[in-house]
């Protein structure tokens, strides 16, 4: 699975994109973000204001509770600021 | 009227910077009787702080950005009877008064255009992945998002 992190959640987690395999644990984006905060301190302030983080699964927008598969893309980042 | 899916719709999300006069011409056609752009532009200081802005860095989602633009763009044209649209969004380092954004709209008649032109910049605004960093005299910051942005979307969920 490719994880891909944009603005400050990418500055906090550090990378802007990671591979890994997905553990059958994980079914929803909410296991993931467990998982990924259970695996490494650097996950934790990404991920600390939860309602700030958006989620895209292979590059729609996404629920908390959407399942996910090993072979999505997804992506957490901030509300936009564009425009 | 334009079959939907034959209304000429051109999305770019690119570093360098645009030339208004030009999109306009390539949005034009025998049938046009009104274009309306927005064009967004850089501010030189921080509304809410005073402070100077020297320049900011744009990112995006490259992918995704292009496929929620293209969504607005495909809802706006179901609404109002449109001819061509042209949205063009900057990404990288921009500087004070820089253009950041074009969004233009041709129409036979003006209402249409001006209404569209305003929907795809309010979702564009709330839904198109793009994050700004504010590089000022002190710090970096990254923009917070806005709620007036979201607020301004609800107009369109009402009719």
């Amino acid at each position: 699975m490719i994880i891909k992190y944009f603005s400050w959640i990418r500055e906090y987690v550090g990378t802007s994109e990671e591979e890994i395999i997905l553990p059958d644990s994980v079914s929803t984006i909410d296991d993931l973000i467990n998982y990924l905060m259970d695996s490494n301190e650097k996950y934790k302030p990404a991920f600390l204001k939860r309602d700030l983080v958006k989620i895209a699964v292979n590059k729609s927008y996404s629920s908390i509770n959407t399942k996910i598969y090993n072979k999505d893309e997804i992506a957490f980042f901030p509300p936009v600021t564009g425009g | 009227m334009k079959k939907k899916d034959e209304i000429p719709i051109i999305i770019k999300i690119q570093n360098n910077d645009f030339d208004i006069s030009k999109e306009m011409k390539k949005l034009q056609t025998n049938e046009t009787g009104a274009i309306v752009n927005f064009v967004g532009i850089v501010r030189g200081k921080d509304e809410k702080t005073n402070e100077e802005i020297y320049s900011m860095t744009l990112e995006h989602y490259p992918g995704m950005t292009e496929l929620e633009i293209e969504d607005i763009v495909k809802d706006s044209t179901k609404r109002w009877e449109i001819e061509a649209v042209t949205v063009i969004h900057r990404i990288g380092k921009l500087f004070s008064s820089d253009q950041i954004v074009f969004v233009g709209v041709a129409s036979k008649h003006r209402q249409n255009a001006f209404d569209a032109c305003n929907y795809i910049m309010d979702w564009l605004k709330t839904k198109a992945p793009f994050w700004k960093i504010e590089e000022g005299s002190k710090e970096k910051k990254w923009v917070e998002f806005n709620s007036s942005d979201s607020k301004a979307t609800r107009k369109w969920e009402q009719k």
